[in-house]
């Protein structure tokens, strides 16, 4: 063993000197990182590697950030959290990079969130749920808007319109039974009353017998649908076979325009709450998020040929947020650019107004969330 | 009652679709002894084709022929190149090629077409009936009906013509069939078409009221295997009963016990069956001769 070591020590450190000379050869920043780009969370990865690559081709071509230029070095986890484990583990160790934009769904975040912690490496994750930023760790930050300030947009809309008694009905998979735990832990703030909870299998088709037992419920004012993928849309059309006169609210994971298309004229009337970026056209003159999202949605809709997502706006504003960092902190040192991201003000953002702090490393309120009403098949502003 | 109503039209609806899935499984089971996992899949093909040929600008019955003909070819391509070269192998094998075949046909739709959910518009409107207070979709009577007209043109086919005996005759002995001249290979081909053409009418009729995405046929085929276990593994009476069964106890669990449930309890009151009545509610216990 002793021979080995002694035998490959000099090799090892050759290496070593190598990597040091070849990274200080080109002083590129580098930004590391993991998506789901296939698999089942594709749709959340595929625009947001989509964004990344569009923007940082675009901030390299205008000359970089703090004349370096930024090296973008994407790995796909097919949305597995062990493969996420692994890239992130490769873009630290391996790669040396200096931040880490991350994480496409909540499992992949949370996989790469202890590896940043420890190497002390700035982590902004595009993670659904609270738990990736609350409470709140030195070097993990996240731009995605959480379940429980949807469940607040929800329930402060329902107030103002004096509906206080609602049903529930949520989808089992993990958004549907986390939004709907958040939403039970706020209810009581707003005032709201949950008289009944129903729930159903991500793959049901048939959603009436829950909804029946809700018609049923009296003093029924209005119900609520913690879920995203085919069953909202289910929800939605069976309600409107129903006849259920109470008005119904669906949750941010409903945000495409394939929502509508499934459910069709039962949409209509429907309200949920969305990022602004969903009817960036709409927006009054006046809204001071106007230009940033219609700017991000020419951009993306010219580059890609596709239809905006909230999805790659998450990856937009984090790699914005990282890189003002930088150039505040005036040089890619990861602990400075830890405390300029922690000192974010006023940064606007597609999914709203950023404010960090030392104990909040989402930095959004509920201002963040338009409640949004479907009418004639496309999104409108409620008031 | 108007809940008991609204459970069972619920019930009734899912539950034929499990039904066709099940007979799906009935008929390959009957002709070759093959559990065909990827039955789910032809019923996947038949919405998702019809989808893509309507979108594409042909007429919805056109669209729907042409989804029935893709299934019909693929159920035979899978016949003639993955399990009849494996004809000498034990059922466990064969069983494995269909979940591989299944997952290539998934994987391959996700390519060719894409990875989002689509619906149809429903044939016949989409403003419900009232019917003893509780809301019946048209469409519904559309799933209902042809589901029994399938039934009905299966059960005149394996009664009444001398193909359809050629495959009763097969189902019940290949040795002897072969002996009487069946072309009993020819025979198990056939089922395999008329399976995929069972599955995609399923899929098709189905579309509008439940969406349809790649990876939607693979629950249907847990609910339709376990239909089929149910109602007898081979009895095609018992997989239309269990498909219906197992509709019913999903919607009257939902709807009565608990929404969170109600997969287990179908499956709880299945395992009793199955445990009180090892063959299934039609089955008959094969006789084991030495």
């Amino acid at each position: 063993m002793t021979t080995y070591m002694r035998r490959s020590l000099p090799r090892l450190m050759a290496a070593a000197a190598f990597i040091v000379a070849a990274s200080a050869a080109h002083a590129d920043i580098k930004i590391g990182a993991v998506l789901s780009v296939t698999g089942p969370a594709s749709f959340l990865g595929d625009p947001e590697k989509k964004t990344l690559e569009m923007y940082v081709a675009d901030i390299n071509a205008k000359g970089g950030v703090n004349g370096q230029k930024i090296n973008l070095i994407i790995y796909d986890d097919a949305g597995n959290p062990n493969q996420a484990r692994t890239f992130g583990t490769r873009l630290i160790e391996q790669d040396g990079v200096d931040a880490l934009l991350a994480g496409s769904t909540t499992a992949t975040s949370m996989a790469i969130i202890p590896l940043a912690e420890e190497a002390k490496i700035p982590f902004i994750n595009f993670a659904g749920a609270v738990q990736a930023v609350f409470p709140a760790k030195p070097y993990i930050f996240k731009t995605p808007h959480t379940d429980l300030m949807a469940c607040e947009k929800i329930f402060e809309d329902l107030k103002k319109r004096g509906l206080t008694k609602i049903a529930m009905i949520s989808g089992k998979d993990a958004f549907g039974a986390s939004m709907q735990q958040q939403c039970m832990t706020v209810n009581a703030k707003y005032g709201i009353d949950v008289l009944h909870q129903e729930t159903y299998g991500p793959g049901d088709t048939d959603m009436t017998p829950q909804l029946t037992n809700i018609k049923g419920t009296a003093g029924i004012q209005a119900v609520v649908n913690p879920g995203f993928g085919q069953g909202p849309a289910i929800v939605t059309r069976n309600y409107k076979q129903l006849d259920i006169k109470v008005p119904l609210y669906q949750s941010h994971g409903v945000g495409s325009k394939q929502f509508i298309d499934l459910a069709g004229a039962a949409a209509d009337g429907v309200r949920l709450p969305a990022a602004a970026l969903l009817v960036a056209d709409k927006l009054p003159a006046s809204d001071p998020q106007k230009k940033v999202v219609v700017d991000y949605k020419t951009t993306y809709e010219k580059n890609t040929g596709q239809p905006v997502s909230t999805f790659g706006g998450h990856a937009y504003d984090g790699l914005m947020i990282l890189v003002d960092a930088m150039k505040r902190a005036k040089s890619a040192d990861k602990a400075k650019v830890r405390d300029a991201i922690e000192a974010t003000k006023n940064f606007m953002g597609t999914g709203g107004v950023v404010n960090m702090s030392a104990t909040d490393h989402l930095g959004l309120d509920l201002t963040a969330f338009r409640m949004l009403e479907i009418k004639n098949g496309d999104w409108t502003l409620a008031n | 009652m108007p809940e008991f109503l609204q459970f069972a039209f619920s019930g009734l609806t899912v539950g034929a679709i499990y039904a066709l899935v099940a007979l799906g499984f009935t008929l390959i089971y009957n002709a070759s002894g093959v559990i065909n996992f990827a039955q789910g899949e032809f019923v996947m093909l038949g919405g998702m084709v019809t989808v893509f040929a309507h979108a594409a600008g042909l007429p919805l019955p056109l669209a729907a022929l042409t989804a029935l003909v893709s299934a019909v070819v693929i159920g035979l391509v899978l016949y003639r190149f993955a399990i009849e070269p494996a004809r000498g192998a034990s059922a466990v094998s064969l069983i494995i090629i269909t979940i591989g075949a299944s997952i290539l046909l998934r994987g391959a739709t996700s390519i060719v077409f894409d990875k989002n959910f689509h619906t149809l518009p429903p044939y016949a409107g989409s403003a419900p009936w009232i019917v003893g207070g509780a809301a019946l979709l048209p469409q519904s009577l559309i799933v209902l009906g042809g589901a029994a007209a399938i039934v009905v043109a299966l059960w005149y086919f394996l009664t009444r013509t001398l193909t359809g005996k050629a495959v009763l005759a097969t189902a019940a002995n290949r040795l002897a069939a072969r002996l009487v001249g069946i072309n009993t290979n020819a025979v198990v081909g056939l089922s395999f078409a008329v399976s995929a053409a069972i599955g995609a009418l399923g899929g098709i009729l189905m579309t509008p009221i439940t969406f349809t995405s790649y990876d939607s046929g693979t629950l249907l085929a847990l609910k339709g295997f376990a239909a089929a276990m149910l109602g007898g593994m081979g009895n095609p009476i018992g997989a239309v009963v269990g498909g219906l069964v197992v509709g019913l106890l999903e919607a009257f669990s939902a709807g009565y016990i608990s929404s969170s449930y109600k997969d287990a309890v179908a499956f709880l009151v299945i395992l009793g069956v199955l445990f009180l009545m090892p063959h299934g509610l039609f089955g008959r216990g094969g006789v084991e001769r030495v």
